[in-house]
């Protein structure tokens, strides 16, 4: 028997998701007018009466003050109900909601088979606008079943059983168009070069491929987990690159051989020493694709992935913290303009935040840093980076596997989910990817994984196992393949444990499900493992053995269905070869206009998308969980303010800190890559260095984003700012530890290709000796000293400024390397001297809006002359020195009996005092800025320049 | 008088415990942190203790509702148990997702034929991570033993406390059992958002039962302990004194148990 138990909200309770479907449909250009009256319930199936279901509700289902409900049963009678709408997961997905029940109701001692959760809504609105208002606003076709009208299921269908047959691709006969088509077919991704290769291993071997060991080699060698491009060879403009990777990013690394580097590029997460006791380590992951087709589970298995990452390093990290940064589509875009596939880009951010907000928030991991970059190029690929920090005890950094250690599988079941993510994140999307990947998208649940969490770090310190790594792209596939690589590996498929019948043994052993990791347990360890997992209600299986044979063998009750090599799974892919070229765009000059009144500018700059107050944001994300956070993400008077990073203690009882902080610009990337890598490095590097973390212990981690890189043009880019990584790492003597590239950030639409700008995020981890000596950006009291601490040029390419004014072309930022580290090293030495009082970044907007957001989070005054701003010969005009982005600069706050020694301590470097923070004069308080020539350039309350900033995210 | 033992039980998805068992462990207690699967097997065990907490946290996902999943557990398990700890003069503390856990199994508001009570979903809508000014109300509960209005940090999606009958909210606040109230700037409680973050009728932040012993609150104590937890330490400097608000809730049930 099949029952909905249908929940509503009482009738004098608010219903918030009616009212915000309603709201949302009007946003996403279905004007309506909608009533939209939801409610939430649950398909159950199983032998129980409506008076036990009845039961069940009032006991555990249904909340006894705000909620009502009822019970019908399923199939529903038909009845003229064709305005309500059904939304529930679609068979397989993960509905944790659903799970909860089942496993409850069994407890309680009813009959249940099965449960499914389900969202209702009945709706009064214009019945041809209908199928759109699902499609945009109440579901979403990759996850969600709709069924329109009365409910007409008998059962929930949870999967039949498999019949095993294996399946061989007989590629030995295939001439160069039948592997292209079995390739593309199969949704493999692998190239015509990469096919014959096999083709020519299993000659050898006098065989065809099972399919099992053909999706292997598709994971193994995807673009996702081997990156190919930048570890293969190329042709940039005639001269040959070997390894991208390791000829820049890797090379400063090794060359700055610092000795506080604990494990760099070879594990989930980079690792450097903390203190005497315990190193740190961080990654950071892009969730691109999958967030484009499903923005809440995307990014919602996007953090879900990197906490697994931090938790899979070494033997094992405690997560401190995660990072997210987006980048959508100007979320205020008309609704005609969206292409065909491509979700709205309200719709993205909106469900972006909330996926991460979920899992975040849920693993008890506070969110303590991130940004928004909005640029129109974004509009079909939103990207999603979520990084995560974790702390672990020294001489934990490194694992091992022996020949007889059991693989063992904890966590999460295995289910059809997300298959074919690691091919799929390497190809292009289309306006059709919505309907063909949807079973590519993830759906997570994060309390299994804090469960993992739980038992791994007890595990670890009772030290009952040698290896773990997480499940990720390519699921047991690369999980596997990539512990057992020096060895070898038994697997018995059937051995792991499923979310429901039917899947093949090929299905089982490239799933993506989510929340598992696989371990190397010595046989000894087992029994103790197992019983502290049952201990902790998590499940954990012995999926087979790693030997010593050089081989990954995957038998499915006792029949071998896989048995490769394992040097010819991660040494036998042919090298990919790609030509790179770069050619500046047109220098254009950009004339900096007349002195003016600038207020209007200011203003409208404070209200660009990415540099608004992203509390809404920040306020749905628990920053404080795990009582660390000792700089938080808002800070001010109001607890509102922008600020440069946050800083965290990962040890209890000691007052030494981590600073967070990231860099991202795609506007420099369009205008000149190099100098875009420059500038954001030095924008991480100083966002660290503001708040008071040592710029002698700064570690950063890269995240190239970039279009196709069979377009030569665009891998071009992507090698100078790869150099430029390179440069800057030695020069500011801040290594990289890790990072992470995703291209073919494309989408194809009628035969037209938009790609995204060359996007690098910098995320930093820097090291606070004495947390005490924090700064933060708002200013603190009137009649303190304002100090301009860099020098600013005429730099207006991809500024703020440019975009406001419509002004094309100009010159991008460029680091000047050797005034930028000393600059970092002296203000360090300032802060930790307690001689600022507040110091905040100039970055986007420039000084103008660095003024700006001091005075307004701290609600005091400043008045300022432009006069003695240090500035180049080019530089001498108000709007130079107001808005230009030049790098390297910084605004202080120094009470007056500090100046001198603060300017002791900067002594050699540009530096000028230019006001000072003011009261409340007979009204609230201002920013009044003086040009050169001493007119009044900027005059503007603080309450009319907070709200400009607070404007465009108040939703 | 012995070092008092505080129990701090964690769930599957519990994510408050260490820093919990932390603000106890500063306040001259000694805590424990166990696993509720293993309480279940031993409920006995909970003689050992003089207090219990639940700690904030998504015990099970809160997947059918906030803490109703492991209240449910508690109740069927540990029923007995816990009214012989109560009666025996035993302290039990929920923040949080464990003030969810307290409402939804009834202990909180307490009393011999409970009124159905619930923390409903915040007047916003979503999930607030922000902080507030707490007016106390001292006397009645040995968790809140001060006149001074505390701030602290608050991190919820379902912080709306609700009785089936107004009537009930009326006579607790009659009775100084809404022992913290969301205050405004003034320090008169309030009703506005977002100094009351979720709309809790008459302010209500934090309640007891009868006795005053069982005392379950939104916002998260355990977060602020230092004056460095503070959200304004870089402008207040000495004037938060040398530690957080919150250590005055634990140091109280301390006082109250030596």
């Amino acid at each position: 028997m099949l029952w909905h138990l249908d929940i509503e909200p009482a009738s004098d309770q608010p219903d918030s998701t009616g009212l915000r479907a309603s709201q949302e449909a009007v946003e996403s250009g279905l004007p309506g007018p909608w009533r939209i009256a939801s409610s939430r319930g649950y398909l159950v199936e199983g032998g129980l009466t409506a008076d036990d279901l009845r039961d069940a509700a009032r006991q555990v289902l249904v909340d006894p003050v705000v909620e009502t409900f009822r019970v019908a049963p399923c199939p529903a009678a038909d009845g003229p109900s064709a305005t309500v709408v059904h939304v529930s997961p679609k068979p397989g997905v993960t509905d944790p909601e659903g799970e909860s029940a089942l496993g409850l109701l069994g407890d309680l001692g009813f009959a249940v088979e099965g449960v499914r959760s389900i969202r209702s809504y009945r709706i009064e609105g214009p019945a041809e606008q209908l199928p759109r208002l699902i499609q945009r606003v109440l579901a979403n076709d990759a996850v969600d079943q709709v069924v329109v009208g009365p409910l007409n299921l008998d059962r929930l269908g949870e999967g039949k059983p498999y019949d095993f047959a294996l399946v061989t691709v007989p590629i030995l006969a295939m001439d160069d168009a039948a592997l292209v088509k079995a390739s593309k077919d199969g949704q493999l991704s692998l190239s015509l070069a990469e096919m014959r290769t096999i083709q020519a291993h299993f000659r050898d071997q006098g065989r065809d491929p099972t399919d099992c060991e053909l999706e292997t080699i598709a994971q193994t060698w995807s673009e996702h987990c081997s990156h190919k491009t930048l570890r293969g060879r190329i042709d940039f403009d005639g001269k040959p690159i070997d390894n991208l990777l390791k000829r820049t990013i890797f090379a400063a690394t090794q060359e700055l051989d610092l000795d506080w580097l604990v494990s760099v590029f070879s594990d989930n997460a980079g690792v450097v020493r903390f203190d005497d006791e315990y190193d740190v380590c961080f990654k950071v992951e892009t969730h691109n694709h999958p967030s484009a087709i499903d923005p809440f589970g995307g990014a919602n298995t996007g953090i879900g992935g990197v906490i697994r990452d931090a938790l899979g390093t070494g033997l094992g990290s405690k997560p401190i913290c995660n990072t997210d940064v987006f980048c959508v589509a100007p979320p205020d875009l008309a609704p005609d303009q969206l292409p065909a596939g491509v979700l709205h880009p309200k719709r993205v951010l909106k469900g972006i935040v909330a996926g991460v907000r979920d899992y975040g928030n849920r693993m008890g991991i506070p969110t303590v840093n991130g940004a928004l970059a909005v640029d129109p190029a974004y509009l079909a690929n939103p990207l999603v980076f979520c990084g995560t920090v974790g702390v672990l005890p020294r001489g934990k950094a490194f694992k091992s596997v022996e020949p007889g250690d059991r693989i063992v599988a904890i966590g999460g079941r295995t289910g059809r989910d997300g298959i074919h993510g690691a091919t799929f994140s390497s190809v292009e999307l289309t306006s059709e990817s919505e309907s063909l990947s949807g079973g590519s998208v993830q759906i997570g649940n994060a309390i299994t994984e804090k469960m993992v969490l739980d038992v791994i770090v007890r595990a670890r310190d009772l030290g009952l196992f040698r290896a773990l790594t997480d499940c990720g792209a390519g699921g047991f596939s690369s999980a596997v393949g990539e512990m057992g690589a020096d060895l070898g590996a038994v697997v018995d498929l059937e051995n792991a444990p499923l979310k429901y019948q039917g899947l093949s043994y090929t299905e089982i052993w490239i799933s993506e499900a989510q929340e598992r990791m696989v371990l190397a347990v010595p046989p000894e360890h087992w029994e103790a493992f197992r019983d502290l997992c049952q201990m902790e209600g998590v499940e954990a299986t012995d999926l087979g053995e790693f030997v010593a044979t050089g081989r990954l063998t995957l038998r499915y009750h006792g029949e071998i269905v896989g048995d490769l090599a394992m040097d010819f799974l991660h040494d036998g892919r042919p090298d990919v070869v790609r030509s790179a070229t770069f050619t500046p765009p047109p220098a254009r000059a950009i004339e900096p206009p007349a002195s003016a009144d600038f207020t209007a500018d200011l203003l409208a700059i404070l209200g660009h998308w990415d540099v608004c107050s992203k509390e809404w944001i920040v306020r749905q994300y628990d920053h404080e969980v795990q009582a660390r956070t000792v700089v938080k993400p808002l800070v001010g008077e109001r607890e509102d303010g922008p600020g440069d990073a946050s800083v965290i203690l990962p040890v209890v009882g000691s007052h030494r800190g981590l600073a967070i902080s990231c860099g991202i610009n795609p506007r420099y990337g369009r205008l000149d890559p190099y100098a875009m890598a420059g500038c954001v490095i030095d924008e991480a590097v100083r966002n660290c260095v503001a708040v008071g973390a040592d710029p002698d212990r700064i570690a950063l981690l890269d995240n190239f984003c970039w279009g196709s890189p069979e377009r030569p043009e665009t891998l071009g880019s992507l090698v100078l700012a790869a150099q430029a990584c390179r440069d800057l790492a030695l020069a500011y003597k801040t290594p990289f530890i890790s990072g992470k590239d995703s291209l073919y950030n494309e989408y194809s639409h009628e035969g037209r290709s938009l790609a995204i700008p060359p996007t690098l995020l910098i995320s930093a981890i820097g090291q606070v000796p004495d947390v005490r000596r924090c700064t933060t950006m708002d200013f603190k009291a009137a009649g303190n000293r304002i100090v301009v601490v860099g020098e600013t040029r005429a730099e207006f390419g991809g500024s703020l400024f440019a975009e406001a004014r419509g002004l094309e072309g100009g010159v991008a930022p460029r680091v000047e390397p050797e005034v930028g580290l000393a600059t970092f090293r002296a203000l360090h030495k300032a802060i930790a001297a307690g001689l600022v009082r507040s110091c905040h970044d100039l970055s986007e907007g420039g000084l103008a809006v660095a003024l700006a957001e001091s005075a307004f989070a701290g609600e005091i005054g400043a008045s300022v002359s432009l006069r003695g701003v240090p500035r180049d010969a080019a530089a001498a005009t108000d709007a130079t020195l107001l808005f230009a982005e030049s790098p390297s600069r910084f605004l202080l706050e120094v009470e007056p009996k500090n100046l001198e020694a603060l300017t002791a301590t900067l002594r050699g470097l540009p530096f000028a005092e230019i006001g000072e923070t003011t009261a409340a004069h007979g009204g609230p308080p201002r920013l009044v800025v003086e040009g050169i020539d001493g007119g009044r350039v900027i005059d503007a309350s603080l309450d009319e320049m907070a709200a400009a900033w607070r404007r465009p995210l108040n939703w | 008088m012995a070092t008092p033992r505080v129990i701090v039980l964690r769930a599957p998805g519990t994510n408050c415990d260490e820093e919990t068992a932390e603000a106890w462990n500063l306040a001259g207690a000694r805590a424990e942190s166990w696993h509720v699967g293993r309480l279940l097997e031993e409920p006995h065990a909970l003689d050992l203790f003089q207090v219990l907490t639940l700690p904030g946290g998504f015990s099970y996902g809160d997947d059918l509702g906030a803490g109703r999943i492991l209240a449910t557990h508690l109740a069927r398990g540990l029923g007995d148990a816990l009214r012989r700890f109560h009666d025996r003069g035993g302290l039990i503390l929920g923040v949080c997702n464990g003030f969810q856990v307290l409402v939804r199994c009834g202990l909180l508001p307490g009393g011999e034929a409970p009124c159905p009570a619930t923390l409903a979903h915040n007047d916003s809508g979503r999930f607030e991570a922000r902080w507030v000014k707490l007016l106390p109300s001292p006397g009645v509960s040995p968790f809140v033993s001060f006149d001074e209005p505390l701030e602290l940090p608050v991190a919820h999606g379902e912080g709306r406390f609700l009785l089936s009958d107004p009537k009930v909210l009326e006579a607790l606040d009659d009775a100084g059992r809404i022992v913290l109230k969301y205050a405004d700037a003034t320090g008169a409680p309030t009703q506005d958002y977002p100094a009351n973050p979720n709309g809790s009728p008459r302010a209500a932040a934090g309640i007891c039962d009868a006795t005053g012993r069982i005392f379950g609150l939104m916002p998260h104590p355990e977060r602020f302990v230092s004056p460095l937890h503070h959200p304004r330490w870089t402008r207040l400097g000495d004037a938060l004194g040398h530690e957080g608000h919150g250590m005055k809730i634990f140091r109280g049930a301390v006082a109250a148990l030596a």
